[in-house]
């Protein structure tokens, strides 16, 4: 009972401070964040923005250059096989074998788990993903959506705790995506499952995910909870000055502090629309140069925008 | 000119000297008739032995062989289930292959010792020119009328000598042991054939080149004589 | 472990490229075999213009026992090329095709899934092996029979007794293993760092390639390197067929003339492969899996 307890209240993931760099380039920059039991945590990021790296690093594919992995409260570089176990994952693209058919790609994995994963097992995973009908075809054969989906039932088939989907509606045609979303909030309400999945689409994210990280160029952009981020009581302000530094410190020094976005560039809030006019007083009071300040519609928009101005 | 005419008086001189010395002796000697005798109480016989290959480029263990003869001049020797390697055409001149040619001529040439026995030297030429021996000399022991040594000379297949020892079958004027000795030539073959590429131990090749005569040595366990052999073992 | 060798296993016998090498020393086989069956005899006379000069050699002396050893003459310059078509494709064909990352997100460590791979790859090389042996020894003793050996090399002959062959075989296709399994190590490190296969692939086969130049030029400048090369001792199969001599020139059956030979050559082969191995570990384990 404590056991199953601890489980709940603990963080399935937990990454700390970690970077990678591939020679001068930091692909990962001093990323955190955590990933609680039996959520749907939404990785959101542009093509490039270091997803795919954070994710091989989680799956100790990639070596981090800094920082610790934290995974059922192990260190992923300790205890690699024990993590492993209980999870699975599909990385970018559904790369297969070929000469291989759907069953046989399954057949071939499940002998690679601990698990015991019999017949039936692989039956009503390929049920799970809709294959069932093509099972005896070679990979060969399958458009980039059936293969999307043979990697997620490669990544389900011994019924791990934490899944990992990178990208996973890549290729897949709107019933695809609608498919896979179902798949997503199927495992998470009804199985318990922990999911990570990521995606350059916050509008693929939004509706099956709990909790959303938003990272560009490496950096942790917005963390929180899908709710409050998406709550149409909250809007999203740039503040256009000539001295943002200074901006800057009289926001974080009030309590606007809470409402700050990280940027790179720019002055970003998220904040209740009926704070605007405070937040515009205490700027003016401290004598910041206001050029404006520019609302956004959406999550969407400043996703759009933060992406688009890299 | 004055060169060419005494050098053809000469060998006229010397021709003419041959013939009538052939002509002098031109009947076998007696004691090449005894030896004949001896071995004409044998029709045929199969003898069991080993044989040993001793030649420079040839790495052969000891084989069993089995040795067929049917007069006149039937000859085989047979490895038990194997490759045998034989002089080219020299174990066929044995001195019943040579004794029982039709004609030859004998000349006896003194006497020699040999290994401690004092033996008897004939020469033989055959008659008949079509014949693969041009002359052959033998070393026969007058008292037991045994061959202890031939050497023949081929007119395709070079010289051969044949060194006897007897033993149980002495009787018989059948030999215990048998040693062909003729001259080996030259064995190479490309690397590019063998595909024997890299480094080769200089030693051995040395070794391999330095002896230039080969042996092959035939000693006889057992004789079976005049119980029949069929002429398809030949 | 036996589980990821068994699925290693299975990748290669499902592709395709696998059977290649297999067909191709079948048909090169028995090519040969129809060639030596036709023409052989010429073949044979050809060899032994020099003993026909001295001797005659009475028996069989074109029999499978000899076929197998031309076979294999032949043959075991070109089979590292079919054995790097599969050894140096283990670990850069999955890296290609993008597939590494799903082993490597399996719970075994990659040091295992390596070994895995190597062993997988050792399989085939020996089953290529066996396929040659069959083709090469039996299928030959059943086609030309058999009889003594009777080996032409460059400087000698030598004669080994039929008796006496069977076992040499055996230690041949052993040491022969040995050889190909070198050529599966250095085919499997390069495949350890490359992400392609073709790069692999080609770089083994220039190697050997390479090297067996180096190993059978007569160079005073390449002999310094030669005992270090593993193609100079990947041939030393041959040393099973010579035979030692006593004092009377006799050769004495049942011995080996250069035991130390094989037994150097056996160690710097076994020295080559853990090196490779052991090298391809290490690559793969500090490597960040990125295809």
């Amino acid at each position: 009972m404590f056991g199953v307890f601890c489980y709940y209240v603990m963080s399935v993931i937990k990454v700390q401070n970690i970077s990678k760099h591939f020679g001068s380039l930091k692909a990962v920059d001093d990323l955190s964040f955590e990933v609680q039991a039996g959520q749907v945590f939404g990785f959101l990021g542009q093509n490039g923005s270091g997803k795919s790296t954070t994710i091989r690093m989680l799956l100790s594919l990639i070596h981090p250059t800094s920082g610790q992995i934290e995974i059922f409260g192990k260190r992923i570089e300790k205890d690699r096989e024990a993590i492993l176990e209980q999870v699975g994952a599909i990385i970018e693209r559904p790369d297969l074998y070929p000469y291989l058919s759907a069953r046989e790609h399954l057949e071939l994995f499940a002998k690679v788990r601990k698990q015991k994963i019999g017949e039936a097992d692989i039956n009503a995973t390929l049920e799970k993903v809709g294959l069932a009908h093509r099972a005896k075809d070679k990979v060969q054969t399958f458009s980039l959506g059936m293969k999307q989906r043979l990697g997620i039932g490669i990544a389900l088939v011994h019924n791990p705790s934490l899944i990992i989907l990178d990208e996973p509606t890549n290729g897949l045609d709107p019933q695809g995506i609608a498919d896979i979303r179902q798949l997503i909030q199927y495992l998470a309400k009804e199985e318990g499952k922990t999911v990570l999945v990521s995606s350059h689409l916050l509008s693929e994210i939004e509706q099956v995910a709990h909790q959303i990280l938003i990272i560009h160029q490496g950096k942790k952009m917005v963390e929180g909870v899908t709710k409050e981020l998406l709550d149409p009581e909250k809007r999203i302000v740039q503040i256009k000055t000539t001295d943002d530094a200074n901006a800057l410190k009289v926001i974080t020094a009030g309590s606007f502090s809470n409402y700050l976005l990280p940027r790179g560039e720019g002055v970003y809030l998220k904040i209740p629309t009926r704070e605007i006019p405070l937040l515009n007083e205490s700027l003016v009071k401290a004598e910041v140069a206001l050029l404006g300040i520019e609302t956004k519609n959406s999550l969407e928009d400043y996703f759009l925008q933060i992406t688009s101005n890299a | 000119m004055k060169n060419i005419t005494s050098f053809l008086s000469a060998s006229t001189i010397l021709f003419l000297s041959l013939l009538l010395s052939l002509r002098a002796s031109a009947q076998v000697d007696p004691l090449i008739e005894k030896v004949a005798q001896k071995l004409a109480l044998v029709n045929d016989y199969v003898a069991e032995g080993s044989m040993k290959t001793d030649v420079s480029f040839i790495k052969a263990s000891l084989g069993k062989v089995k040795v067929y003869f049917k007069k006149p001049n039937l000859l085989k020797v047979k490895k038990e289930g194997g490759i045998s390697l034989l002089p080219r055409g020299g174990v066929s001149l044995t001195i019943n292959t040579l004794l029982n040619t039709k004609g030859y001529t004998s000349i006896p040439v003194g006497t020699q010792l040999l290994n401690g026995k004092k033996l008897t030297v004939i020469k033989l030429i055959p008659n008949d020119d079509n014949l693969d021996w041009v002359i052959s000399t033998l070393w026969i022991d007058p008292v037991e009328a045994l061959v202890y040594k031939t050497a023949t000379t081929t007119k395709e297949n070079g010289s051969y000598e044949i060194t006897m020892q007897y033993g149980a079958y002495a009787q018989q004027g059948l030999a215990s042991k048998i040693i062909f000795s003729f001259n080996t030539k030259d064995y190479k073959l490309p690397n590019g054939i063998t595909l024997e590429f890299g480094d080769e131990d200089p030693a051995s090749k040395q070794k391999m080149l330095k002896n230039k005569k080969g042996t092959i040595e035939i000693t006889y366990n057992k004789y079976t004589i005049n119980k029949g052999i069929p002429n398809n073992i030949f | 472990m036996w589980s990821l060798i068994k699925v290693e296993l299975y990748k290669i016998f499902s592709r395709p490229r696998t059977y290649i090498a297999f067909g191709a020393i079948a048909a090169l086989i028995v090519v040969i075999q129809l060639g030596l069956k036709i023409d052989g005899d010429f073949y044979a006379s050809f060899l032994m213009k020099d003993i026909n000069d001295t001797l005659t050699v009475d028996g069989k002396v074109l029999n499978g026992y000899l076929i197998c050893y031309i076979l294999l003459q032949l043959l075991l310059v070109h089979v590292p090329l079919l054995v790097a078509l599969i050894a140096a494709d283990m670990i850069s064909g999955e890296a290609n095709l993008g597939t590494l990352r799903l082993l490597f997100t399996t719970p075994y460590s990659r040091t295992r899934w390596v070994l895995a791979k190597f062993i997988a790859a050792s399989i085939y090389t020996i089953l290529l092996l066996i396929w040659l042996a069959f083709l090469a020894l039996f299928v030959s003793m059943w086609i030309f029979g058999t009889d003594d050996l009777f080996l032409m090399k460059s400087n000698y002959v030598v004669l080994i007794e039929q008796n006496d062959v069977l076992w040499r075989y055996v230690g041949a296709f052993v040491f022969a293993s040995f050889a190909l399994l070198t050529v599966t190590s250095l085919g499997f490190l390069l495949s350890s760092l490359s992400s392609n296969s073709i790069g692999p692939i080609v770089g083994t086969m220039s190697a050997i390639v390479f090297f067996t130049i180096l190993s059978t030029l007569n160079i005073p400048l390449f002999t310094l390197v030669k005992p270090y090369l593993f193609t100079t001792h990947m041939n030393n199969w041959k040393e099973f067929f010579d035979i030692q001599v006593n004092a009377n020139n006799e050769a004495i059956t049942g011995s080996i003339l250069n035991i130390p030979k094989i037994k150097t050559s056996l160690v710097v082969l076994t020295l080559h492969i853990i090196l490779f191995v052991s090298a391809s570990i290490i690559i793969i384990k500090k490597k960040d899996i990125l295809s």
